[in-house]
């Protein structure tokens, strides 16, 4: 029998691992009598194995929320801005134009009560939950640490929810500023890469207020008040998804006072 | 739709890996890989059925990558290797690691473009040579030359000039 003349794309072949049993024997064979072909192949073998390891730990990390495949699904499908939405924007644009930047309070009313709060939610959700480093300060094993913290803070007590049942883990929370002062955010995740936040302070009114849906660029939320107390779950899901969590956190909360 | 969700969310890490080793900044290797996937669930319907996901793939990962540095090249803004290479790092390295690891990413960044990119598919992602050559839309002996021609030079750069590695190189001739 003869062998077929070793040629270079055999090395490559072989350092590579994509010879069958048959050609890999022949180039080891001619190894053998070839050091120096033998020393390159090892360095080449080297090189690989140390490349592999330099890029494994990208592939270990957990996968950002922003390229979850089910969110990016989900936001194709939601339908453009309706057309009244697009006329309002152009009108806007239209009175800005004619009035002046000093109008712009009075066509773009500051938010105010559970607005307000919606919108504080859905921007420390745009800050924290895409956050790989340190999305929350206090982490959830901390659990009733994390409670008197937040119930220091927001001078009265203030439950963390336990949604696992849900599905949804507490990794943990952080205090953060708003312009009505400090509010509690808490952080969940679902165990896929999607996250979850919780906004929790004082509102400005006494009482409830009854649950309403917002929605951002990047996020939806619930917002409601209870007992004085505002509530704002936010994140990149659907809102079938979230409406249930919400009323599951707003019975849990209602039993805890 | 579920056979697409099955078919591309367990190639999103290694995607974020290719993204990133072309890249070499978090950041825009996410927005990358973000941009892709976007693009492969819009396009998903106009991809042969019998096809592989995972070349098709990462060929849409590859040829933005390669919009983008040249774009980067255009506007004259390489990034230094000092800032990226321990920001890539997902594990704090160990002093003497760290050197290492650097070299190697030097020699990388001082690869061409096209050497690295046959380097990165054939080592660290695992293709064959065959799937290779499809994503790159490459003959498959240019893959094996490019390989060839990107392992000397990493291992010139990395060990240094007394590696002399191609001076051994003419006993074997490239046989089609």
């Amino acid at each position: 029998m003869t062998t077929r003349p070793i040629a270079e794309d055999d090395l490559q072949g072989l350092v590579d691992e994509r010879l069958d049993a048959t050609r890999r024997s022949e180039v080891e064979a001619y190894l053998g009598d070839h050091p120096d072909a033998r020393a390159r192949v090892a360095r080449m073998v080297a090189l690989r194995e140390e490349m592999r390891a330099a890029f494994a730990p990208i592939a270990a990390e957990p996968v950002p929320v922003q390229l979850n495949l089910s969110r990016i699904v989900e936001a194709r499908r939601r339908p453009a801005r309706p057309a009244w939405q697009a006329m309002a924007a152009g009108l806007l644009l239209l009175v800005g134009g004619a009035g002046g930047w000093g109008l712009r309070e009075v066509v773009l009313p500051v938010p105010t009560g559970i607005e307000a709060l919606a919108q504080e939610a859905s921007t420390n959700y745009a800050v924290y939950a895409p956050d790989h480093t340190r999305p929350v300060e206090l982490v959830a094993a901390n659990r009733n640490e994390l409670a008197s913290w937040f119930s220091n803070r927001l001078k009265r007590p203030v439950g963390v929810p336990d949604l696992s049942g849900s599905g949804y883990r507490l990794m943990g929370g952080r205090l953060v500023a708003t312009p009505q002062g400090p509010a509690g955010m808490l952080m969940y995740d679902d165990g896929h890469g999607a996250r979850f936040v919780m906004l929790m302070r004082p509102m400005a009114q006494p009482g409830d207020a009854p649950m309403r849906a917002h929605t951002s660029e990047a996020s939806n939320g619930y917002a409601w008040a209870q007992d004085g107390l505002g509530y704002s779950l936010v994140g990149a899901v659907d809102p079938t998804v979230l409406h249930p969590l919400a009323n599951e956190i707003r019975r849990a909360t209602a039993k805890a006072i | 739709m579920t056979d697409m969700m099955r078919l591309i969310e367990p190639l999103i890490p290694a995607l974020r890996r290719y993204a990133r080793a072309l890249l070499r900044n978090p950041t825009d290797a996410d927005d990358l890989v973000q941009d892709c996937l976007e693009k492969a669930v819009s396009r998903w319907h106009q991809r042969q059925a019998d096809g592989d996901a995972r070349t098709w793939l990462f060929a849409i990962v590859h040829n933005l990558a390669v919009t983008q540095m040249r774009q980067r090249a255009r506007r004259g803004t390489h990034m230094p290797i000092e800032d990226t290479a321990e920001a890539n790092l997902a594990v704090a390295p160990t002093q003497e690691s760290g050197l290492r690891h650097r070299d190697l990413m030097t020699a990388l960044d001082a690869l061409p473009e096209e050497q690295r990119s046959v380097l990165l598919l054939v080592t660290v992602e695992g293709l064959s040579y065959a799937e290779t050559a499809q994503v790159l839309a490459i003959p498959t002996g240019t893959v094996m030359s490019r390989l060839s021609r990107a392992r000397d030079r990493m291992i010139q750069l990395m060990d240094g000039a007394e590696a002399a590695v191609p001076a051994k190189r003419p006993l074997l001739r490239r046989v089609k």
